[in-house]
């Protein structure tokens, strides 16, 4: 096969050229994919006489040995991971893209395009799993899915066909990469854009169905649909899902990919190989950051719907069976923080210049650690008898102030501040300001950090002294000083740092081996963290399908308790890692027929110049 | 000083410091599971604080390193090699070891009420329900008066003369009975939360989480719908807490 050429800005761009063996395989995948669901589609009864033949049907059938809901489970959440990665990833691909196209910069166009290269490896398997877990409702859960069906049967359609067009976009962003190149760029850009619509649209199509199932709307009495569907699609928790899993899902394809160029470096041959990697390995990383710092946001704004459409299922989520998972969640989150200040600090090494902002590190792992305490501090706990007598019942007089939402929304908002600060440091780590303004814009910088900080804590300490429901909007007056001091940092930042003096180059692919394990924890981390709180938004609604409208009876109606879920989490997560490193493994062998065919793979050199950074 | 300057004694101390504090420091004593929860944090940011560049890293595992590699170490390493398994032996033991006490267990906070119950043949809705007597401000005392008189005649012996759970009946029970002056009890919850835990008790506690172990009756038998909700007014009013009010509905048009 011989290689093309594309000139990507200023800079030649070399990439192999794609087997046609390999796009018609694929090509036969999506078709056999689309036709088992348009052959679903058909059969789906619609009209009376097929309602009540399936009246006839049996409303469960049992899956062998497993048993249907651990089937169902473990696909559902395989699927979710695949399709959370393809929807993710291409968000910052695009953006990426575009940065390579704006700048001139090669290596983000080769960074963009190895991204998407990754997404269009989980591309089939997720259509697959997919398939798979339509096969698992009609065969398994036949009552369920036609009563779903009776209410959704119009959104399928609109499913079915957006998946024709991201699928088609995609392919055409992907393969029309050297075609769409130079002054054609912007075509290939906006391609990449429509496929990031079609994506998003297909993700809250999806999402109406699962939210439904949690906050049932646009039903009458008996479940039937009283109006037009979008009702039910607009449903109590459909656009708070819709913004939370839009951001996980940029976290999670940020770790995805953080944890791949973590796999590539380590296997890394050459000190280029090592070097592009290593600048990848950030990128996914603070791509990660940059979304993870706004989703507990996110996840608020959801938790306040759910107990918005019924407070019974806020109450079993926060306080009653699964508060004890919210613990896991702050142990998983914690780490999540620790672990990427972590990198960051240890990503500074490779800085020359950044030895000044050494001494920071005691003191922001200090407000880490004691914010990562305060967060995991259960509010009710785990005791002996003794030990409640000595406490006076549960709730320990002292800590039992760190138990509730005032302390930790507190910690959370002075953790993302300390990450943020964290960025900040290791942003200007090689570079010395040479503005006059320099010392205003660098108190004025502090100044934004104390009065967020000192706003938060504020709030924090006198939510004890209010009411709950006026505790509950101060919660809001933090995040805005959080965010408010982020935004002004940066507009400060930026043009302060501009045409700065450098202390000299970034070494991309010096940083310690040990890094490159925290990039997969991190992805490791999130993607059980997905999974248990995935658990917990389906779990709440304990024994129904359908909350209060479509009862479980299937011998699996009882609500798993913690342990086991957690258990099932645990195999899914390594099923995933073993597919996606399977997907790995399988992208290096590519290369490596590449290389043979072409004398040496990727060509394009990351990082090596001190101001490219992003 | 240069001793000090070493990564690993400073871990050590660290670490030893951070268990006295939190052992010694907390008072009534923090419960072993969140003072378990809580040195695993410090211990995982201490390794942190060791790994977080080269030369930090080095100063930490170089003690470690001569310890297991250097012939004039011996005495130390046989000294370790004696002394560790021992002392995860002694670990394993205490946790193994059988108590005359119930093993600790996971409790929820608060158990989740159904949206309505059945009070007297009377479908009672939980869900935004306001304690109706409080719209008579003007007998605000007297209910919050005949509520003080039902609860020293029901509620002390294990509720306690202080509203605090430590009633005459109190050390017979674990759970110890729920102490209201704590403000995460009845001041996070709306008082129809209340209605629903005094009118049916232990029995009618949801299936979740099962095994609630909680010996508190069932008082709709016993205590009319008005008896119930001045008893409620009287905790409030005794502890000087708020009840949790109800959110308005932002969400007229789903």
């Amino acid at each position: 096969m011989p290689r093309r050429s594309c000139d990507c800005g200023n800079k030649r761009v070399f990439r192999e050229g794609f087997p046609i063996v390999t796009f018609a395989r694929r090509a036969v995948w999506l078709l056999v994919f689309c036709g088992v669901a348009l052959t679903v589609l058909a059969v789906l009864p619609v009209d009376a006489q097929t309602a009540q033949n399936a009246a006839k049907e049996p409303a469960y059938r049992a899956f062998p040995v497993f048993g249907s809901r651990l089937a169902v489970w473990a696909v559902a959440q395989l699927h979710l991971n695949f399709a959370a990665f393809i929807l993710g990833v291409p968000i910052f691909a695009v953006i990426i893209e575009a940065i390579g196209w704006r700048t001139g910069e090669a290596r983000y166009d080769w960074l963009s395009h190895e991204l998407v290269k990754l997404t269009f490896a989980a591309f089939s398997t997720t259509a697959l799993l997919g398939a798979f877990l339509l096969f698992l409702f009609v065969g398994y859960y036949p009552k369920f899915w036609t009563y779903m069906t009776s209410i959704f049967f119009p959104t399928y359609w609109v499913y079915a066909l957006l998946f024709f067009a991201e699928t088609f976009t995609v392919y055409l962003w992907y393969y029309g990469w050297n075609w769409l190149s130079g002054s054609r760029k912007w075509i290939h850009v906006g391609l990449g854009v429509l496929s990031n619509l079609f994506g998003t649209a297909i993700l809250v199509v999806a999402n109406s169905w699962v939210t439904f199932m949690m906050s049932p709307a646009g039903i009458d009495e008996s479940g039937a649909l009283k109006g037009g569907v979008w009702a039910a699609i607009n449903n109590y928790t459909w656009m708070p899902i819709n913004i939370h899993r839009l951001i996980a899902n940029i976290v999670f394809g940020g770790t995805i990919c953080g944890a791949y160029a973590a796999f590539r470096f380590l296997g890394a041959q050459t000190q280029e190989e090592r070097a592009r990697y290593d600048w990848m390995g950030y990128i996914g990383n603070f791509i990660a950051l940059s979304a993870f710092i706004v989703l507990p946001f996110a996840g608020y704004y959801l938790g306040r719907e759910i107990y918005a459409f019924n407070q019974t299922m806020g109450i079993t989520m926060m306080g009653g069976f699964m508060s004890w998972l919210w613990i896991i969640q702050a142990i998983l989150i914690g780490v999540l923080f620790l672990g990427s200040n972590y990198y960051l600090w240890l990503g500074m090494e490779r800085i020359p210049g950044s030895e000044r902002y050494r001494k920071y590190v005691p003191p922001m792992l200090i407000i880490l650690t004691v914010g990562f305490m305060i967060w995991a501090t259960p509010r009710s706990m785990v005791v002996t008898l003794d030990e409640a007598r000595a406490m006076g019942g549960t709730h320990h007089p002292l800590l039992g102030f760190f138990g509730v939402m005032s302390a930790k929304n507190t910690v959370v908002n002075l953790m993302i501040l300390t990450t943020f600060l964290s960025f900040v440091l290791y942003r200007r780590a090689n570079k010395i300001p040479t503005k006059s303004w320099v010392k205003t814009g660098m108190a004025i910088q502090w100044a934004a950090f104390a009065a967020a900080a000192g706003v938060v804590v504020f709030y924090g300490v006198y939510g004890y002294f209010v009411e709950s429901i006026i505790r509950i909007g101060f919660s809001v007056y933090q995040v805005l000083a959080v965010l408010a001091a982020i935004v002004l940092v940066m507009a400060i930042d930026i043009p302060m740092f501009k045409g700065a003096r450098t202390t000299g180059q970034i070494r991309w692919g010096t940083i310690a081996p040990h890094s490159q394990y925290v990039l997969i924890l991190l992805a490791v981390t999130f993607t059980w963290l997905m999974g248990l709180m995935g658990f917990a938004r389906s779990g709440i609604r304990q024994h129904w399908h359908v909350y209060g409208v479509l009862r479980d009876s299937s011998v699996d109606a009882a609500t798993p308790a913690l342990g086991y879920a957690a258990n099932v989490i645990t195999v899914v997560t390594l099923a995933f890692f073993a597919l996606v490193l399977f997907i790995f493994w399988l992208g290096g062998l590519g290369e490596r027929g590449a290389a043979e065919v072409h004398g040496h793979a990727a060509p394009v050199i990351a990082g090596g110049r001190d101001d490219m950074r992003a | 000083m240069r001793l000090l300057r070493s990564r690993f004694l400073q871990a050590v101390l660290i670490l030893v410091l951070a268990f006295v504090i939190l052992r010694f420091g907390i008072r009534p004593p923090a419960p072993w599971s969140v003072l378990t929860l809580y040195l695993a944090i410090i211990f995982m940011a201490v390794m942190v604080f060791v790994s977080s560049d080269r030369d930090s890293w080095r100063s930490f595992i170089g003690p470690i390193w001569t310890t297991l590699v250097r012939p004039e170490r011996r005495p130390l390493r046989i000294a370790l090699v004696i002394v560790i398994p021992l002392l995860v032996g002694y670990y394993a033991y205490t946790q193994a070891a059988a108590k005359p006490q119930a093993p600790p267990e996971l409790r929820a906070v608060h158990p989740a009420p159904p949206a309505s119950i059945q009070f007297r043949n009377k479908e009672f809705n939980i869900s935004g329900a306001e304690n109706p007597l409080r719209k008579d401000a003007a007998k605000f005392r007297e209910h919050v008066s005949k509520g003080g008189e039902i609860y020293i005649r029901n509620c002390v012996y294990c509720h306690g003369d202080n509203l605090d759970g430590k009633g005459h009946f109190a050390p017979g029970f674990n759970p110890p009975p729920a102490n209201f002056q704590d403000p995460g009890t009845i001041a996070m919850l709306q008082e129809a939360f209340l209605f629903w835990r005094i009118a049916k008790g232990g029995p009618g506690l949801p299936k979740e989480s099962t095994p609630w172990n909680s010996v508190m009756p069932p008082w709709e038998d016993r205590l009319t719908e008005e008896q119930i909700w001045q008893v409620i007014m009287y905790l409030y009013d005794a502890t000087g807490q708020q009840p949790r009010r109800w959110e308005a509905s932002e969400h007229a048009s789903h």
